[in-house]
């Protein structure tokens, strides 16, 4: 059947601020689906909250809100733009709840809007655990046992008949949000009650544990015609116990006959009919036991996730595109095949190469969290490598992480790695370790139930590690010892550390002996078919498939692994980049490790290579391709870091040269740099060592702040206070990190105005794009603050004085393209206190709230056009009062104090927009999941906050005073505590809103004040003239 | 075990390609054709389906014998993959149910497999060159050693034209008596995959396999209510004999063709067949049934299809295509209970998706009551 001409606008759902467990693969899936289903004639209009992604752009959708994701602001915009149809299966299980409540309440029927994609009922049978056992059970598939509980007492009776360790998984929750495995009676109360609390409709699944059993997931899409196909296995190394996002996955299976692959399969297929999920994508786990071969299935998501990204990019398929065109009515054997462009998206891929995940973590960010992992998922990003086999593929994998901390594990007590064998962020590593050790792969499979083919695997790394040693010096190696060392995976910088090498002699050895990897295609059809998608990877094989063009080329570094300080927004940033220089006449190329992002899309540049980041794996692509340019300025730190060593390779990087990123981020320069242009510095220096630090911070006089020099997102920043809180921080610091690294000491401003900047500039002129104030003040680190555009706090002389001060520093540096300024104002006076010669979090909401698309100018710029020949002159006046909110991700870390700090520990963010600034607050409160009360019990905690029980008497809030009463119960409707109190972490748990700073208290008052009366407004991207 | 110095072997072909890997399997040389395989599970079904006999198999995936070798997943007594080329066999075996790993499997039943080798450049040098023959040599080669193996690759003699089945075929009839009031098919053997057996009585038959030459009057005093004509190797112009066989059977009762079966159908009604480029081997085609217009995706394994144009008389008409290249995958007689596939509904390796087929026939045979009252074989290609 053709595609349906009974419906003409879709409203998709995005899936809100990036937070564990729902990240940039469901701004991949939903561009996906923007630009499929324009293409194929719709009219599309988007939701989503978060600013942060490329699906929010005014040029993916018709028409884009930028509004929280709640059933009341989407009522208004189907009021507003009258959509037939709502997809809700892209935006995660935020867009499915949403969906789901909006049918429930009848908002669907009554703006007549049909759900397409997955029905209600699919929604609640894949959702709902009492009904997909049911459906289990009708189609004749094991479930683990189990019982729906929605008291204690019930869950209490049922561990009773079926012992621990048990599963408790809440319904209807992010990311497994509130589950996890009791292995006695006392975790198993406190885990249900956490999650009845969790689930929104206060029922938890008590089931069986198959700890230990080996983990599938298989990714299926079904058609209105019921074809369904399989698009990919992932099998997971991590057995049964781990949840899918925090465990090591591998596609395709590895370990299963294809008798019980088939099995799986048919499963698959009876469950997605059973479930009833109309056509689309859905992701099924099976739990095998491995000594009987028993298969009970786990879950169902009958919707595109995350697992399906992965697929998406493991195996070429585009599944969140098809899933959106099959939701209109094509089917499968109607849509083409990109890859192949003969054969039909009818197939199941085969692919001739493994692919490998492994998540990244921020544990080091929650200090006092538990670092065991289990069924709830706690990584914060992953990566993806491809190579021709597990080891080669693993192993860059593993690099891909860029892990500051030893990574090797080398110096660790024997008793300190088995504790790391049980599930944890630094697994594999410690089985790697062990291995080397001398540990056995039968030992470790005892201990770990990780399936013995991949311990056997790990092992021939560490074979291959040993042999290595015993070899003599690299430069004489033959060609045949370089290939199989190279098919292994080994890195140039590994096999300097094996040999007691440097990477330059490694490289130089390794060339010389003709040890130069080829690039291979990812096909979905293991080379059956011509490929015509220039999706690809580098082996160390016979036949290179890649002939590079002799278009003028430029490379674009994308930003790794998502983590805390480096997410979404560089993808954003890198993703404008490739757009932009297509435009401009360049072939782009764009080089990424990411597989949940919009810029590994293999539709988005004109060539992708899943590759890792590093100085080796860049430059071979470098090398084969010798691109006119390479644009390290947009990814964030992760290509920032590699510039130098490119420059002097002779790489030519564009944009702002390396020397100039050194000036920026080195101190000594800097400070002096700030001196010739005069603009003021909190006072600060540079230790390197324990000595100088405490002798400096003497001098300065605490507080001070403290960090060591070229960490991200606030790693390790800190303020101290005393001579002893600042030797324990240097203590924590080099017990950390690689080496000694230099200690940055700064004063601290205490209860300053912190302000971002944003700044082009193309080496003539320079434009301040936007000055953003934050809310919470100095000691807040910039990524946690929430901040406003235009500023509201500020004079219209001081906002010269920072605009004035931003455009000296960016020409001083030598900037061509973006740079990010931090500056404080305290007592009237500007101090700098950071410049980022790159693209910042801050640049996509920004570009949101002027409409000036500042990522697209820094590539232009960089590919040689001025800011004139933009057209982008002076500092825009920002259409309404843009607010930026931030998600933070404490729910996920049991026992950390809900507190913001100098360490960024947000994961994501949303955007309010409104005419009235405290109105564009509430907004984005709301997005970031924060429900302002607008009356009843408000309780306040700690000093100087007079005035604002004063505003909250003032709206009939009923204010009280002071801790709150201990029990279960958290007796208020808002919390404010500035103490950093035991009761913020009691209202996380309860559900109850907080705020833990007096600045946002006011905030929060005047939001109130300004929203509870006034009816909701919405307002399109595209109506507010935004680029 | 060293990894960086491993025993070497070469893969030689025909047009002078050399690829150097590493020995496994049994120590010696094998020529063949050889085919590439695109599924990524069921290496053991491979080498053990009769219709790879005299081929050498290269599988694309590069993980092969992970799982090891088990007992119940032969498809035949014995390999019949004259030779084995991989990216890496795993040394490890991990599965609950396997009984060896692959390379002990391989040393018991003499097979020569190389390993290591680029094998996605081969697989693209037979996509784009056709069908290729090839010697794998263990041990190192200089050139001229090198040049004598090309030349004994271009020597080995073409599967064209030669009926391999009196190779494959069961020597005598057997049959799979179920003690139950069942109809018996029969099934003819041209290098018969154990599954086809299994599947036809899952669907409720009495099976007796018989050779590839037995005759029509032979299969007639069997008792008969159904016929299947098995998948094989080779050349399905070569076994001459059945193309009368078939001929002669038409009609009589229903008739399920399975691959080689298929084209043996297509010749013996006066059709033709061609070569493909470089056939379909593998576990993921999308086949439409054109009939019903469903989707299954489909076990593949063959390198001659049926040009159902050349059928004279419009006897049979197509029942399912293959989507990537049109090709043709399914045909039904327009009077007569005879419909045919050119893939594998037995799967193994491969989805279950073309099970029905089996359940469609059986009860095609048990609705039959003569030669009067029979349905087409277009209605028996529904779902």
């Amino acid at each position: 059947m053709p595609k349906r001409d009974d419906i003409h606008t879709i409203l998709i759902l995005g899936s809100g601020p990036i937070q564990i467990g729902q990240a940039a693969e469901f701004d991949y899936s939903g561009t996906q689906a923007c630009k499929a289903l324009r293409a194929a004639g719709y009219r599309v209009v988007l939701v989503n909250s978060n600013p942060a992604t490329i699906m929010t752009d005014p040029d993916v959708a018709d028409r884009t809100y930028v509004e929280p994701l709640d059933p009341a602001h989407v009522e208004a915009i189907l009021a507003a733009e009258r959509p037939d149809a709502l997809l809700p299966t892209l935006g995660g299980q935020t867009a499915l709840n949403l969906a789901k409540t909006l049918w429930e309440t009848g908002v669907l029927e009554r703006h007549g809007v049909e759900l397409i994609g997955a029905n209600y009922d699919a929604i609640h049978k894949g959702e709902d655990r009492r009904a997909f056992q049911e459906a289990m059970a009708h189609i004749g598939i094991d479930t683990p046992a189990g019982r729906m509980v929605s008291t204690l007492d019930e869950a209490l009776a049922f561990a009773g008949e079926i012992g621990y360790p048990a599963i408790i998984r809440p319904s209807y929750t992010l990311g497994g949000s509130g589950g996890g495995v009791a292995h006695d009676e006392a975790e198993f109360r406190r885990i249900v009650r956490q999650g009845l609390h969790d689930s929104p409709v206060h029922t938890v699944l008590v089931e069986e544990s198959v700890l230990g059993w080996k983990e599938y997931e298989l990714e299926v899409m079904r058609d209105h015609n019921d074809t369904v196909v399989i698009i990919c296995s992932i099998e997971n190394l991590d057995p049964m116990g781990v949840h899918t996002g925090d465990s090591l996955t591998v596609a395709p299976a590895q370990t299963l006959s294809d008798k019980e692959y088939q099995t799986l399969r048919d499963h698959s297929i009876a469950i997605i009919r059973e479930i009833g999920v109309d056509t689309g994508g859905s992701n099924i786990q099976f739990a095998v036991d491995p000594t009987t071969g028993r298969v009970i299935v786990i879950e169902m998501n009958p919707r595109v996730s995350r697992s399906s990204a992965l697929a998406s990019k493991a195996t070429g398929y585009p599944i969140a595109k098809i899933a959106a065109l099959l939701a209109v009515g094509y089917h499968l054997d109607e849509l083409p095949n990109d890859i192949t462009a003969e054969t039909r998206a009818a197939f199941e891929p085969s692919i001739d190469y493994v692919v490998t995940k492994i998540p990244r973590f921020a544990f080091e960010k929650f200090p006092g969290a538990r670092h065991d992992l289990g069924t709830q998922m706690r990584s914060v990003g992953e990566v993806m490598a491809i190579g021709r086999t597990f080891k080669e593929s693993l192993q860059k994998a593993l690099r891909s992480l860029e892990l500051d901390v030893r990574s090797g594990l080398r110096d660790v007590s024997d008793a300190d790695l088995e504790a790391r064998w049980v599930p944890g962020p630094t697994r594999i590593l410690a089985l790697l370790e062990g291995l080397r050790r001398g540990v056995t792969p039968q030992a470790l499979h005892e201990r770990t139930a990780v399936d013995p083919w991949f311990l056997a695997q790990l092992a021939e790394i560490i074979e291959a590690e040993r042999e290595l040693s015993c070899l003599a010096a690299p430069t004489l190696w033959t060609p045949e010892v370089w290939r199989e060392v190279k098919r292994l995976g080994f890195s140039d910088a590994h096999l300097a550390d094996l040999t007691g090498s440097d990477e330059a002699s490694i490289r130089a050895a390794r060339i010389a002996a003709g040890g130069t990897p080829v690039f291979k295609t990812v096909d979905t059809c293991a080379a059956e078919f011509e490929a015509y998608t220039p999706y690809h990877y580098a082996a160390y094989e016979v036949e290179d498939e890649v002939a590079p063009s002799d278009k003028p080329k430029v490379v674009i570094l994308g930003s790794g692994p998502n983590r805390i300080g480096q997410g979404v927004e560089f993808d954003y940033a890198t993703v404008h980049a490739v757009w932009a220089l297509k435009e401009a006449g360049f072939e782009t190329i764009m080089i990424n490790s990411n597989p949940e992002t919009v810029s590994t899309d293999y539709d988005t540049a004109d060539r992708l290579y899943f590759e890792p980041l590093t100085f080796e794996d860049v430059l071979n692509v470098v090398d084969r391709e010798a691109p006119e340019g390479v644009i390290v300025q947009l990814g964030g730190q992760t290509p920032l870091k590699l510039a130098g060593r490119l420059e002097a390779a002779g790489v030519p990087i564009w944009g702002t040269p390396a020397a100039a990123i050194d000036r920026a981020e080195d101190r000594d320069g800097f400070l002096a740099l700030c001196r010739e242009v005069g603009v003021a510095n909190p006072e600060g220096g540079v230790a390197t060592s324990p000595e100088e630090a405490r002798t400096l911070a003497q001098r300065i006089g605490y507080p001070v702040m403290v960090r060591p020099s070229y960490v991200l997102g606030g790693r390790a920043m800190q303020v101290v206070r005393s001579d002893a809180e600042l030797a324990a921080y240097l203590d924590d610091v080099y017990a950390e990190l690689e080496g000694t690294p230099t200690i940055l000491v700064d004063a601290f401003l205490e209860g300053a105005t912190e302000l971002d900047v944003d700044a082009l500039s193309d080496g003539e002129t320079t434009v301040v794009a936007g000055v953003m104030e934050h809310v919470e003040g100095a000691g807040v680190h910039s990524g946690d603050s929430a901040c406003i555009v235009p500023p509201v706090g500020l004079d219209a002389a001081l906002l010269d004085e920072v605009r004035d001060a931003a455009i000296r520093l960016t020409d001083a540096i030598g900037v061509r393209g973006l740079i990010n300024l931090q500056f404080v104002v305290k007592d009237g006076r500007v101090y700098v206190i950071e410049a980022n010669p790159r693209a910042s979090r801050t640049v996509p909401y920004l570009s949101k709230a002027i409409g000036h698309p500042l990522a697209k100018y820094a590539a232009l710029i960089s590919a040689g056009r001025t800011l004139r020949d933009l057209g982008f002159t002076a500092t825009p006046t920002p259409p309404l009062y843009a607010v930026k909110e931030v998600v933070l991700p404490f729910h996920k870390f049991v026992g950390v104090a809900p507190i913001l700090g100098p360490e960024m520990r947000s994961t994501g963010e949303s955007m309010g927009l409104d005419a009235d600034p405290w109105r564009a607050y509430e907004k984005a409160q709301r997005g970031a999941g924060q429900v302002l009360p607008h009356g009843g019990r408000v309780r306040l905690v700690g000093d100087g906050l007079d005035d604002v029980a004063d505003a909250f008497a003032a709206l009939a809030f009923d204010v009280s005073r002071g801790p709150l009463d201990p029990g279960d119960e958290v007796a208020t409707d808002l919390l404010i505590d500035v103490t950093g109190g035991p009761d913020l972490r009691r209202a996380l748990e309860a559900g109850v809103p907080y705020v833990s700073t007096r600045d946002a208290a006011r905030w929060t008052v005047e939001a109130i004040r300004a929203t509870r009366d006034a009816p909701l407004r919405v307002a399109a991207l595209q109506d507010l003239g935004a680029a | 075990m060293a990894l960086l110095n491993k025993p070497p072997a070469v893969l030689a072909l025909e047009d002078g390609t050399l690829y150097r890997g590493y020995a496994f399997g049994v120590p010696g040389d094998t020529v063949g054709e050889i085919v590439f395989n695109t599924s990524m599970t069921g290496y053991q079904e491979i080498l053990t389906d009769p219709s790879y006999h005299g081929q050498i198999v290269t599988m694309t995936y590069p993980h092969i014998g992970n799982y090891g070798v088990s007992v119940y997943d032969m498809e035949s007594n014995r390999p019949f993959a004259r030779g084995f080329v991989v990216r890496e066999f795993s040394r490890t075996a991990s599965n609950h149910r396997a009984h060896q790993d692959l390379q002990s499997f391989m040393e018991q039943h003499a097979i020569v497999g190389i390993e290591g080798i680029d094998t996605r450049a081969l697989t693209r040098r037979l996509r784009t060159g056709g069908v290729v023959k090839g010697v794998i040599h263990h041990g190192a080669v200089d050139d001229a050693e090198a040049a004598e193996l090309v030349a004994r690759a271009q020597a080995h003699a073409d599967i064209d034209g030669r009926d391999m089945t009196p190779e494959v075929t069961t020597p005598l009839p057997y049959a799979r008596p179920t003690f139950r009031e069942t109809p018996r098919v029969v099934v003819i053997d041209f290098g018969i995959k154990h599954s086809i057996v299994y599947k036809l009585e899952q669907a409720g038959a009495e099976v007796i396999v018989v050779p590839a030459q037995t005759t029509p009057a032979q299969i007639m005093a069997l008792d008969p209510y159904g016929l299947v004509l098995s998948n094989g190797p080779g050349d399905p112009d070569g076994p001459r004999y059945a193309h009368d066989t078939v001929w002669q059977m038409l009609g009589l009762v229903p008739t399920y063709g399975i691959c080689m079966g298929h084209q043996l159908l297509g010749l013996a009604v006066g059709g033709t067949t061609y070569k493909l480029r470089h056939g379909h081997h593998g576990a993921n085609t999308p086949v439409k049934n054109v009939v019903t217009g469903e989707v299954e995706i489909t076990s593949q394994n063959h390198n001659y299809a049926v040009d159902v144009d050349t059928i004279p008389g419009n006897q049979f008409r197509a029942t399912h295509v293959n989507l990537n290249d049109g090709t043709l995958e399914g045909m039904a007689h327009v009077r007569y209970p005879v419909f045919s596939v050119q893939y594998h509904p037995e799967a193994s390796p491969g989805p279950h998706d073309a099970n029905y087929l089996f359940r469609r026939f059986i009860e095609e045979v048990n609705a039959f009551e003569g030669a009067t009252s029979l349905p087409t074989g277009t209605a028996l290609a529904e779902g």
